[in-house]
């Protein structure tokens, strides 16, 4: 059996998963520093990453992680970082100069409770709107969140093909319990595991941040006489600093429309029993896992409640909560309402919010007396 | 004879002329050192092709944008760390970071004592002109005491750093200290720094008039170079802890760590990955570890003029 | 090692000459900021009243035959922070 994936049934916990779903995708480097809930991503990689001829560094600081594995994939390796909240703040600055330079990685935040060290060891899902807003400009993000181990796995690998596809560093948004949550990961032979791959830009005479007609521009190897520039000051197509509002027009507003454009296929949800639902449920992560029990729970007590769950959060699902805007919405979350935000937006009304300081996920009664609230 | 117009320079290959003239002001000494680290690498016969350079913010972090290889300028600070990934992930390619004495020693000051820890084979560059040139003439971590600067109008009442005796300190593999007045030794050295394998730090300093000299009574670039020229002591091997810069005193200029070559820090990450390593008992790993460390206890005794050997 | 001066003296009691040297500029690269004109050792370069294209002055030169030429020396090539000015080894016809 090849040593890169790992075909079988398995009993991980969700951080572990995301390690596995890592090297199936051809993750072959990671940076990263030590801090909970996602140590065990990192001490997975160390482990695993030399086996199959990939590289590990425990680097001295997050700042520089995540600038480690922007070098990393612009050598030509698929490159991963695993963080929470304090950690995750750290990275911002070189997560923006990853969008700017069209860096694909993936960012693994395993979050925890805040501000600052706020619960280290407990849950948290309050970088909803850090991941989308967290570095300073305009930009798309895109973000996934996984409601188990086995999400855990096949999302690592749909971050990658997603950061390869729109040469963008993406984020798994993952929370404390799904990282620490033990279950079944069923690992898939490689011929049934989707892969995709950068475009290598193969002309020496093509601009380096010329772009196909799907607006992502082919990645230029290093090493092989291209003599590229890559700066994360505003540039031209030549990869050249252009400081003024034009290029800025031009050049920031095709690296928003790459993302813009194919959002409808990036844009993942599930939908658990909305067809007849007049209440919705809109939760994602952990809290999912008790929305759906809450709306089983409200079924059984004759309130049609259906669950709404956001497998990808950046891009917001905005289109279809507006087409489901004639039921009546909840939104549970382990923050003070960012997803809210958004669904609100979405919906054009007020949505009843379940929300939570951190610590603990939702009991389901507690998201059940959202529902009956809602239809009252 | 007159002088003989001209409109191709021997470095142009190394440039990217289309870029030219730079961003640096008349005078200043980036543009110097640039020279000199091109010209190292062409009399060594390193092949831009597989050569990277990669910079951080400020005035010599733009030093990227006008050399005709792979280039990288990143965020302020971190150079360092992106180029330990990209050296760590592509070990075939030489790679050197190019930056200001602000971005590599205040900001970036964890990242590089790290990487000279780790002995990552690259070169580091680092320009110290006293102060932030980019952002108008701040204090720097390198401003010499008293010296004037926007945000030490009164002079600095803080300690520089010795830039040469931290990073020695810190495990670097080759250290050395020239002025932008040294062209020649500058670029000897900087055939030395690029040829040796592992991590090798060369600081020069540097003129900046428009930020720095300007207020300290050095207006014109000349000045500060005749500052240097009436102040450094050129002299070898000296112990990199007595490389402490004081203003209006003598100061060391030279070679002042030229350690034997140890496995780098890629090797042994690049070791871990071998099937003989990894299919090992712990017991022989552990003595492969011990084969191939650092022999710091030689380095401090080299550092200190005890000399290497036992 | 021998510095310049007594390199020039043993040159010249062998009989040997000095190397020479003609000087190269690109004259709209310079930002006139005469560094090459303070440190040439043979003062062989000198301020011109002429402006570039971008307004700086950019050196010229006032050889005096025999003693004050160009000796090749190179370093206004070196010391040049804007790849303007260099020199060649001026073969002898
Ligand atoms: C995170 C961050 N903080 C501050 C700045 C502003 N900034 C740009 S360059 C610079 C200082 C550069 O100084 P140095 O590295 O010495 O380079 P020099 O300009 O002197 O060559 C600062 C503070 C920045 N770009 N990013
Ligand atoms: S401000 Fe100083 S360091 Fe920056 S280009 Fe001008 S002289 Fe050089
Ligand atoms: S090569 Fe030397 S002698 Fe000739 S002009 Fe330049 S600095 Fe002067
Ligand atoms: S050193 Fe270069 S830029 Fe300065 S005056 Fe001379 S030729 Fe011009
Ligand atoms: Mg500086």
């Amino acid at each position: 059996m090849s040593k890169d994936i790992l075909v079988g049934d398995h009993f991980l916990s969700g951080d572990v998963a995301a390690a596995e779903g890592a090297i199936a995708a051809g993750c072959r480097f990671f940076a990263g520093y030590p801090i909970t809930p996602s140590s065990e991503v990192a001490e997975r990689m160390a482990r695993r990453l030399p086996e199959v001829g990939g590289i590990f560094i425990q680097m001295e600081d997050e700042l520089a992680s995540m600038a480690a594995i922007l070098g990393a994939s612009w050598g030509g390796r698929k490159a991963m970082t695993a963080t929470s909240g304090p950690g995750f703040s750290l990275m911002m600055e070189n997560y923006g100069l990853g969008i700017m330079t069209e860096t694909p990685v993936v960012i693994v935040n395993v979050q925890r409770a805040g501000p600052s060290t706020g619960l280290p060891t407990l849950l948290g899902q309050g970088d909803v709107m850090q991941a989308r807003w967290g570095t300073h400009g305009s930009y798309q993000a895109i973000a996934l969140s996984p409601e188990s181990p086995q999400e855990c796995f096949d999302m690592t690998i749909k971050a990658f093909n997603l950061a390869e596809r729109f040469r963008q560093p993406v984020i798994l948004l993952m929370d404390e319990s799904v990282g620490h949550l033990f279950e079944r990961v069923t690992i898939p032979p490689k011929e049934e595991i989707e892969i995709v791959n950068r475009k290598i830009l193969k002309d020496k005479n093509r601009k380096i941040y010329e772009p196909d007609e799907d607006l992502v521009p082919p990645m230029p190897p290093i090493g092989e006489g291209f003599g590229i520039h890559v700066t994360g000051l505003t540039h031209d197509e030549r990869g050249y600093p252009s400081i003024n509002a034009e290029t800025q027009e031009r050049m920031i507003g095709r690296i928003n429309d790459k993302i813009r454009k194919y959002a409808d296929e990036i844009v993942d949800y599930e939908e658990f029993m909305v067809d007849d639902a007049e209440v919705i449920v809109v939760a994602y992560g952990i809290t999912a896992r008790s929305a759906r029990r809450a709306v089983i729970m409200a079924r059984e007590n004759g309130i049609k409640a259906g669950l709404f769950r956001l497998k990808v959060i950046w891009p917001f699902p905005s289109k279809r909560l507006e087409e489901l805007s004639d039921r009546e919405f909840v939104v549970a979350e382990v923050n003070n309402g960012q997803a809210l935000v958004e669904v609100e937006r979405a919906i054009k009304k007020r949505a009843v919010f379940v929300g939570k300081m951190g610590g603990e996920p939702h009991k389901p009664q507690e998201i059940l007396k959202g529902i009956e609230e809602a239809v009252k | 004879m007159s002088i003989i117009k001209a409109d191709t320079h021997p470095l142009d290959r190394y440039l990217r002329t289309e870029r030219l003239p730079h961003v640096w002001c008349p005078g200043c000494g980036i543009g110097t050192v640039l020279g000199a680290y091109l010209r190292a690498m062409e009399k060594i016969g390193m092949d831009p092709e597989k050569s990277i350079m990669v910079s951080g913010i400020g005035c010599t972090g733009r030093a990227a944008g006008y050399v005709r290889m792979d280039s990288f300028h990143t965020t302020h600070g971190r150079a360092i760390p992106f180029a330990v990934g990209l050296k760590a992930a592509r070990p075939d390619l030489n790679v050197t970071v190019f930056s200001g004495d602000g971005d590599l020693f205040a900001i970036g000051g964890n990242h590089i004592i790290h990487a000279a820890r780790r002995n990552a084979n690259i070169t580091v560059v680092a320009i110290n002109n006293f102060t932030y040139g980019m952002t108008g003439g701040q204090l720097a971590p390198t401003t010499p005491e008293t010296g004037i600067t926007t945000t030490s109008p009164y002079g600095n009442v803080e300690s520089p750093f010795n830039l040469a005796g931290l990073i020695a300190v810190a495990g670097a593999s080759y250290v050395a200290r020239w002025t932008s007045l040294h062209v020649r030794r500058l670029e000897k050295s900087l055939e030395k720094a690029l040829k040796k394998r592992g991590f090798s730090f060369v600081e020069v300093l540097s003129q900046c008039p428009t930020a720095y000299g300007r207020r300290n009574r050095m207006r014109d670039p000349v000045d500060t170079l005749k500052y240097f020229q009436k102040y450094a002591v050129v002299k070898n091997h000296v112990n990199p802890l007595e490389g402490v810069i004081e203003p209006n005193k003598p100061f060391v200029v030279g070679e002042f760590l030229d350690a034997p070559e140890e496995p780098t820090f890629e090797d042994k990450l690049w070791e871990l990955t071998k099937a003989e390593f990894l299919h090992t008992s712990q017991a022989e790993r552990s003595e492969w570890i011990i084969e191939h460390r650092r022999h710091l206890e030689v380095l401090s005794r080299i550092i200190s003029g005890k000399g290497g050997e036992e | 090692m021998a510095t310049e001066s007594n390199t020039e003296k043993l040159l010249e009691r062998s009989g040997l000459s000095l190397p020479r040297g003609e000087v190269y500029l690109i004259e709209d690269r310079c930002k006139g900021c005469g560094l090459c004109i303070a440190f040439c050792p043979k003062h062989v370069l000198v301020v011109s009243d002429k402006f570039n294209k971008k307004g700086y002055h950019p050196p010229e030169l006032v050889e005096e035959e025999p003693v004050n030429v160009c000796i090749n020396c190179g370093f206004c090539e070196r010391i040049c922070p804007e790849f303007a000015i260099f020199v060649k080894e001026k073969k002898e016809e």
